[in-house]
């Protein structure tokens, strides 16, 4: 129990409520496999989406044997081709990116960075995991289904999603992913609603939402638009669930079938469209929001100075989250909407940039004159600058509906996507494994691999999805498995797409150095200390490392500053933590 | 120099009203909501939540009649039962409808007796709740029963827009699971009030927290969000 007696001296107000008991686990199976330790739960989401995620490394490895040595591949089949890059799209933007920034890293880092023993319930929090591994379960069981799994695209739109000539669309495919995703969705809601609530009311003393490092920020904000996007996906999955197996016609219009009229009609596939975008477009920066909290301390840290605009860090990550619920059907320009809505939908999305660019100005001007140690976690932070900056200018280009339309469905909203939501998250991703795994492991993971990784991967993302650009204004189509004789192609268009396809493996091998480095750390890796990068947040502040069950030991800790007292002039440290007490109050109590 | 970037944190006590109560809360520590437990917080946001998966169904549910090109059903006729040779138009809706909003009154008194930790009463107006649910359950299942052997079906009925039956099933059916899950869980709390549980402040056999009385309000939150529920499909789908 904490000392709840007020301390009239004290800076900070006695304790609200008194502490929850933890539930002790009793076996192995308790404590290893369902635990309810936000931790583990972390680290057992984090491995789950890590396995799935290479999964859908190999699924990219054939879409672009195919693309870059079309006709030598016989397996790959145009069948098979849209099967893999259906499954490589749900499965690196849902399975990956969402479960791992909010589940691993959500899990993970809420707790021990706002204070607070665990997430408030531990028994859902299990759950959710659990559901989660069903929903990845089902998903990998549409491989070894009958048909395949879907081969829709990864919008999974319809009709054609659930017609003959989409594979899995009349078989188990697209049954078992519409199934995996309400799967997903509900196990996603039991976490989600922890985290939030742990946010918003299971922080320690003296810990306000403005003293929250930007990381909990980032993941609380895109927890919350998960939690209000994703019911969106669940209904149009029921509702296209519901047109396959039971025949009705949501998403059906009349349609004629291999010269039959199909039983469907009336339905309006474009109402999916605006379903699936509402939950589309928050979904990117579901996965970016946490990716630019997390950024934030990465480059605070490691340049030694304070983040840059604190409160506009704060307010720019609200107000995205807030603008991202109103652009969706800026990916439905071509779709045959009223263009009034382009013109509305156009403005709200470049509207966007405002606060987007005041956190890119933020982490350069947070760099300006900072102490700036490149370390491998700084080296991917300042990887994401770039790389998001460069997603996010040719996001200006798709944003305006007269310059999208011709390059819609070209290789360049390829190159755009995957710069800005693939590439860039994933950078940071790594990031924060380079930055975090110490604290989960005790050890640090090895510095050479870590910067022969670094530099695979960043230079060799630039030399696959640069040329991409290049290929789409030139009109190379997205979803083709070949392009055959287009006369409007060069022939370097072809030599480049071999270019690509090499560079993709280089960099798909990288990461397999970077997994073997994950696991030989473990046991070889370089002790690392409770504070390894002399960082001001509660997780560096605990007894134990990697921390114990209940974080904290004996007492919560409590809060005198916010995360960013770094290179403070006077102090004898160059950080601060949260949890060190002012100077004056400190020598009236007489400590130190 | 050291405590430049400290900055005194709002302080207990007496707390402002109105907006500038709320926003001292929201800059306080802790807690944003103060006085609000965990279990109830967690409700009310999965709550908000829920809203936007109705909303999305009713709302796909509008598109679809509004652009349909063949006629829609007319509900007066359709949900309408003929009694003695007469056709009385939403009869059996109505009265569902007040059995539904009458259970929202017998659990507003649970959970009134509930905090004065009178378990009898509290138990038994739960049981009550839970018996006007099932009823309304019932009834739905009577109306689906009735709605199928006229011939509608999700894919197709003899009036019109085949988008009529689909929606109606689907809705009806997500707005009677809620429903139903509802009725199973007053019923495992109103066993645990009935037992004296949160007098004695028992674990929970699953997630090992002490239980309290909230635990009905909790409940009672989440039984008025699917009468709520019950409002808007009722106006959406009978009256227009």
């Amino acid at each position: 129990m904490v000392d709840v007696t007020p301390d009239a001296a004290s800076p900070v107000p006695p304790a609200e409520v008194a502490e929850v008991e933890l539930y002790h686990p009793h076996s192995w199976w308790t404590k290893y496999v369902f635990s309810q330790d936000a931790k583990v739960i972390a680290i057992q989401y984090s491995a789950t989406a890590l396995g799935i995620g290479f999964v859908a490394l190999v699924l990219s490895w054939l879409i672009r044997l195919q693309l870059g040595f079309p006709g030598t591949f016989d397996f790959i089949t145009p069948e098979a081709y849209y099967q893999f890059i259906t499954m490589h799209g749900m499965i690196m933007v849902i399975y990956l990116l969402t479960a791992l920034f909010l589940g691993g890293f959500g899990n993970y880092l809420i707790p021990l960075m706002v204070g607070a023993r665990d997430m408030v319930f531990p028994y859902v929090n299990m759950l959710s995991y659990w559901i989660y591994l069903l929903a990845v379960l089902v998903l990998v069981s549409s491989f070894f289904a009958p048909g395949g799994p879907t081969g829709a695209g990864w919008t999974l739109y319809p009709p054609q999603a659930i017609m003959t000539g989409t594979p899995g669309g009349q078989d188990w495919g697209i049954v078992l992913m519409l199934s995996s995703l309400i799967l997903f969705v509900i196990g996603f809601t039991m976490g989600g609603l922890n985290y939030v609530v742990t946010v918003l009311q299971g922080r320690t003393r003296g810990m306000t939402l403005m003293r929250l490092p930007l990381t909990v920020w980032g993941i609380f904000t895109a927890t919350v638009m998960a939690l209000l996007a994703f019911p969106a996906l669940f209904v149009a999955c029921v509702m296209m669930l519901l047109d396959r197996v039971l025949g009705t016609s949501f998403f059906m219009p009349a349609i004629i079938e291999m010269g039959e009229q199909l039983q469907h009609g009336g339905g309006s596939p474009i109402l999916f469209q605006h379903l699936f975008w509402f939950f589309g477009h928050p979904e990117v920066y579901i996965v970016a929001l946490p990716a630019f909290g997390i950024v934030s301390d990465l480059i605070s840290t490691h340049a030694r100075k304070n983040i840059f605009g604190y409160r506009m860090m704060v307010w720019a990550i609200v107000v995205i989250g807030a603008l991202s619920f109103v652009v969706w059907a800026h990916h439905m320009y071509v779709s045959g909407m009223h263009p009034y809505f382009g013109f509305f939908f156009a403005t709200t999305t470049l509207i966007i940039a405002i606060p987007t660019a005041i956190k890119v100005y933020n982490w350069v001007l947070t760099l300006w004159r900072g102490d700036i140690h490149l370390t491998v976690p700084m080296l991917f932070a300042l990887a994401f600058i770039v790389t998001f900056v460069n997603g996010g200018l040719t996001g200006l280009f798709l944003g305006n509906v007269v310059v999208d339309v011709p390059l819609s469905d070209t290789m360049f909203v390829v190159a755009h996507f995957h710069m800005v939501m693939g590439v860039a998250p994933i950078i940071v991703i790594f990031g924060a494994i380079y930055h975090w795994y110490p604290k989960i492991t005790g050890r640090m993971l090895n510095e050479a691999m870590g910067q022969f990784h670094f530099w695979v991967t960043f230079l060799g993302a630039y030399l696959i999805f640069f040329p991409m650009h290049y290929l789409g204004l030139m009109g190379v189509p997205r979803r083709y498995n070949e392009l055959g004789d287009m006369a409007l192609l060069s022939e370097s268009a072809h030599q480049l797409n071999a270019f690509i396809s090499i560079m993709a493996f280089i960099v798909g091998f990288a990461q397999l150095v970077f997994l073997f480095n994950l696991i030989w750390s473990i046991r070889h890796g370089r002790e690392a200390g409770g504070n390894p990068w002399r960082a001001t947040t509660l997780e560096w502040q605990t007894p134990q490392t990697p921390p114990a069950h209940g974080n904290f030991g004996k007492e919560l800790p409590v809060v005198y500053r916010w995360a960013y007292d770094y290179s403070v002039p006077g102090a004898k440290e160059d950080f601060i933590p949260q949890n060190e007490p002012p100077s004056a109050y400190a020598a009236s109590r007489g400590a130190v | 120099m050291v405590d430049t970037t400290f900055t005194q944190p709002a302080q207990t006590g007496a707390r402002p009203d109105g907006l500038r109560g709320v926003a001292t809360d929201w800059a306080s520590d802790q807690r944003a909501f103060k006085n609000v437990s965990w279990g109830k917080a967690m409700m009310w946001i999965f709550l908000l939540s829920d809203t936007f998966i109705f909303g999305c169904f009713l709302l796909s549910y509008m598109t679809a009649r509004m652009s349909t090109a063949v006629p829609w059903p007319n509900p007066s006729e359709v949900f309408g039962l003929h009694i003695g040779g007469v056709s009385v138009p939403l009869l059996l809706i109505a009265i569902m409808t007040f059995v539904l909003i009458s259970s929202s009154g017998t659990m507003a008194m649970a959970v009134n007796f509930g905090y004065r930790r009178e378990r009898r009463k509290t138990a038994l107006l739960m049981l009550a709740t839970a018996l006007l649910g099932a009823t309304f359950v019932s009834m739905q299942a009577f109306e689906w029963t009735k709605l199928i052997s006229e011939g509608v079906r999700p894919w197709g009925n003899p009036w019109g827009a085949e988008q009529f039956g689909a929606t109606f099933f689907m809705i009806t059916g997500f707005h009677g699971t809620h429903v139903t899950i509802g009725v199973i869980f007053l019923i495992i709390i109103a066993r645990k009030v009935l037992r004296g549980d949160y007098d004695v402040e028992r674990r929970g056999f699953f997630t090992s927290r002490k239980g309290n009385y909230e635990s009905v309000e909790i409940m009672g939150l989440y039984w008025h969000f699917v009468d709520l529920v019950w409002v808007f499909i009722f106006a959406f789908f009978y009256l227009w």
